[in-house]
């Protein structure tokens, strides 16, 4: 069997961690592999070393038998291997196929010549199949043409060894339905891939076979034939990790929150269309649909952040329409922010004090007229910190320095500190490994077995169908209808497309 | 026909002259990605070491060399504590500014006995050019130098590979780095190559416009170029429109301070009027090249 990437007892370590302990990895010539592990495994680590962006301690790289020494990505690209970063390393100002030979471009006497260059990546796109405007600028173009470009920037270079590192976590779910199709049409053309996830669906859509690293240690190689959803789960974390978990109670009939004939103005987004709905004690509310069809605009002017033109919010009998996002939370609204790095929290702000955001200025927290407590607030926030389980050196430590999970834990921590009676949690899991995932979707369904009503809005349908006790679909600002969980997908996909059902 | 004129037109671009160097000279170590409000302290600077030299040498050419390269030398500096040292591009450029103040009042002290100004020097000779003269006006070689710069940065930035990955570095230093570009020498390069362009206007004050050195004699051209660069959106063609601009308000200055119907200190803030509302985007907002940051590899 001819492989084409081989890696030998690879260490890496950095100051404190052990990020790769004598990894050994075989990839086949031809093939889909995929590296499966919770953040922080060492995944990352293992590829950039791979592709020259670090040096490793000890340990060889073999690429089609032959030790390469990789320092640097130019070296890497030499040796016919090519990545995609999660963070894409593209010039947003420059033009699509600017950004595509930059650093490699053809020239006659000391100019550049567009003309060859352009018929060069066009060649490229015939062979592949990709399409894309080559004169575009990149900052134009939505996330997932411009993870395209890097994918043609590999090809240019000639790449046959293509890593992708968590390539999905940016996309839509109709982008990565298409990222799957081009990976796998580039599969068929000989390349040989190597898929970075801790998404157990797309590895089975796509992988030939899975390594699955936890805590930098390689914990085995096994074909995607043999293996099965829980036993990839079990490898990755370290225990069995349930999938479903119990739903608890029915929903009761009394209503907590509803949102009545809403219509916001298009303003920065979409505009929401006569949206109403009701959430009851003891349910959670998912609300599904393709990203961008007002999603982000029905949290915001649900939260207080966006003005409604038409219609009210009405909260325990009240009506909170007008009222600030203050006496908003005041009245028991709790909110897990979509962006959680730029909503959710404050990432150059100790745990500490990200916990006691917006509750800084009251009793107990404040004393006398300006000063802080900080014992109490102290106490406050170790008593948080245990409470759910945020996995953290201190409550002095930076929320920066702590991974995605425990950042989401910081959030609602600090949400459900206060009285709650509704929750809005807007895409809680993404970017979220398996561990962290389960834990916060036991959390939901506690939250909503003690009797308060949760509105979930996600863009991961298995999430909405997993928890959900109705679903709702979001289309062009407006909700196109209504489904119970246990509808087949094909409904959903239409709902969700568009098309109303027949009824 | 009074003040608008062919020789009004001339003015406006010999006034142009030390701004549009500027806002080169600024061009170039924006695309590299560095802010160089050093500019003005530069061209004070040049302004000095060309007449010195032309001084001690008593040649106005060895004095357009030393000018040129002592832009070139607080280029170095500027690019090792930037780039190198990854030190904080206002406050070396600050730095810069009150070093060329302060450094060239003490030696004209020393040297000329008077902290205002030089002694007067031999300047550049009038460059004799048929026709061309006619319209341009009577010019020394600085005009043409500029003209080619314009027309020579346009290509390099737009039609070389080189200027394509200038302006990488400059937009995003990670991805040149991964496309394989050396981040740290495009850098180190062409805030070098901007700092000497910037020193051309230096030269042009002091022996060309004048021929000899007064204490704060660029008067702000350095912050106007920087204006001019801006406004001009970091382009060659748009740095050169946008100095006609400023060398026009400085050209009527002169005009109307002639006519005596306003009182001449209103009259002397045209230009810093126009800077203001250049800057504060009064002229439709600007991209800059984004990426400031001192560029660290991980």
């Amino acid at each position: 069997m001819a492989f084409a990437l081989q890696v030998r007892g690879l260490t890496k370590s950095f100051p404190g961690v052990l990020a790769n302990d004598h990894i050994d990895l075989d990839v086949e010539e031809g093939e889909i592999h995929g590296i499966l592990g919770e953040n922080g495994a060492g995944k990352s680590v293992l590829m950039s070393v791979i592709y020259g962006l670090y040096r490793p301690d000890e340990g060889k790289i073999l690429v089609r038998g032959q030790e390469v020494a990789i320092g640097s990505p130019s070296q890497a690209i030499r040796c016919g291997i090519g990545m995609v970063h999660q963070n894409l390393t593209l010039v947003p100002q420059l033009r699509v196929f600017e950004n595509i030979i930059l650093g490699q471009e053809p020239r006659r006497g000391i100019f550049l010549e567009r003309q060859k260059a352009r018929r060069r990546i066009e060649e490229l796109l015939h062979q592949t199949g990709l399409s894309i405007d080559l004169n575009a600028r990149v900052r134009d173009l939505p996330i997932g043409l411009q993870q395209r470009v890097e994918i043609l920037k590999m090809l240019y270079r000639g790449a046959s060894i293509l890593i992708f590192d968590e390539p999905t976590t940016v996309l839509t779910p109709q982008e990565v339905d298409q990222l799957i199709t081009y990976l796998l049409a580039l599969k068929k053309q000989g390349k040989t891939i190597i898929f970075i996830s801790h998404k157990l669906r797309e590895v089975f859509a796509l992988c030939d076979r899975v390594t699955v690293l936890r805590r930098g240690k390689k914990v085995g190689t096994c074909a995607i034939k043999e293996a099965t959803p829980e036993s990839l789960a079990e490898m990755m974390v370290g225990r069995r990790v349930l999938f479903e978990l119990p739903r608890g109670r029915k929903p009761a009939e009394e209503v907590v929150f509803s949102v009545e004939g809403v219509s916001t103005l298009p303003e920065k987004g979409k505009a929401l269309r006569e949206v109403s709905f009701r959430v009851h004690r003891y349910e959670i509310l998912g609300i599904a649909g393709v990203e961008g069809n007002g999603q982000t605009e029905l949290a915001e002017t649900i939260v207080g952040l966006r003005r409604v033109r038409q219609g009210k919010l009405v909260l325990n009998g009240e009506d909170i329409t007008y009222l600030s996002v203050k006496e908003r939370i005041k009245r028991g609204l709790a909110h897990i922010p979509e962006d959680r790095h730029r909503r959710g929290a404050i990432l150059d702000f100790t745990v500490m004090e990200n916990l006691m955001l917006g509750f800084e200025d009251e009793p107990p927290l404040r004393r006398g007229l300006l000063t802080l407590h900080f014992p109490t607030l102290q106490e406050f926030a170790s008593s948080l910190i245990r409470e759910f389980e945020i996995a953290t050196p201190g409550g002095d430590t930076l929320v920066r320095t702590l991974s995605g999970g425990n950042q989401q834990k910081v959030v609602l921590a600090r949400e459900l500190s206060h009285p709650v009676s509704v929750l809005l949690a807007c895409q809680p899991t993404r970017g979220l490994d398996v561990a962290a995932t389960e834990y916060l979707h036991r959390k939901l369904l506690e939250l909503k077995n003690q009797g308060k009503a949760v509105v979930l809005i996600s863009a991961d349908l298995d999430e909405i169908r997993a928890l959900s006790d109705r679903v709702l679909v979001l289309y062009e600002g407006r909700i196109i209808g209504e489904l119970s969980p246990e509808s087949d997908e094909y409904q959903f996909g239409l709902l969700m497309g568009g098309k109303s059902l027949a009824s | 026909m009074g003040i608008l004129s062919l020789s009004l037109f001339q003015a406006m671009l010999r006034m142009s002259m030390p701004v549009l160097f500027a806002a080169l000279g600024g061009m170039f170590c924006e695309r590299a990605g560095v802010v160089n409000i050093g500019l003005e302290g530069i061209m004070l600077n040049s302004a000095f070491f060309a007449v010195l030299a032309t001084f001690l040498s008593g040649s106005p050419w060895i004095g357009f060399l030393s000018g040129v390269l002592s832009g070139v030398g607080l280029g170095v500096v500027i690019a090792i504590l930037t780039v190198k040292y990854s030190g904080n591009q206002i406050v070396v450029g600050t730095g810069i500014n009150v070093f060329g103040l302060g450094f060239s009042a003490f030696m004209c002290q020393k040297i000329w006995g008077s902290r205002g100004a030089s002694g007067s020097v031999a300047g550049l000779p009038l460059l004799r050019v048929p026709y061309l003269e006619q319209v341009l006006g009577e010019n020394t070689i600085l005009i043409y130098v500029a003209f080619a710069l314009i027309i020579l940065s346009h290509l390099f930035l737009f039609h070389t590979p080189w200027g394509l990955r200038l302006r990488a570095v400059g937009e995003n230093p990670q991805a040149a780095d991964t496309a394989g570009v050396n981040v740290h020498r495009y850098k180190m390069v062409f805030v070098t190559l901007g700092s000497g362009i910037t020193g051309l206007g230096g030269v042009f004050l002091s022996l060309a416009h004048l021929s000899f050195f007064a204490w704060g004699m660029t008067s702000g051209r350095g912050f106007m170029g920087l204006a001019a660069m801006i406004f001009g959106k970091w382009t060659p063609l748009g740095c050169f429109l946008a100095s006609l601009l400023f060398g026009f308000t400085d050209a009527l200055q002169m005009r109307v301070q002639a006519l005596g119907i306003l009182p001449s200190q209103i009259i002397l803030l045209f230009p810093y009027v126009v800077t203001i509302l250049v800057l504060s985007g009064f002229v439709g907002k600007a991209l800059p090249p984004s990426d400031y940051k001192p560029y660290e590899k991980r």
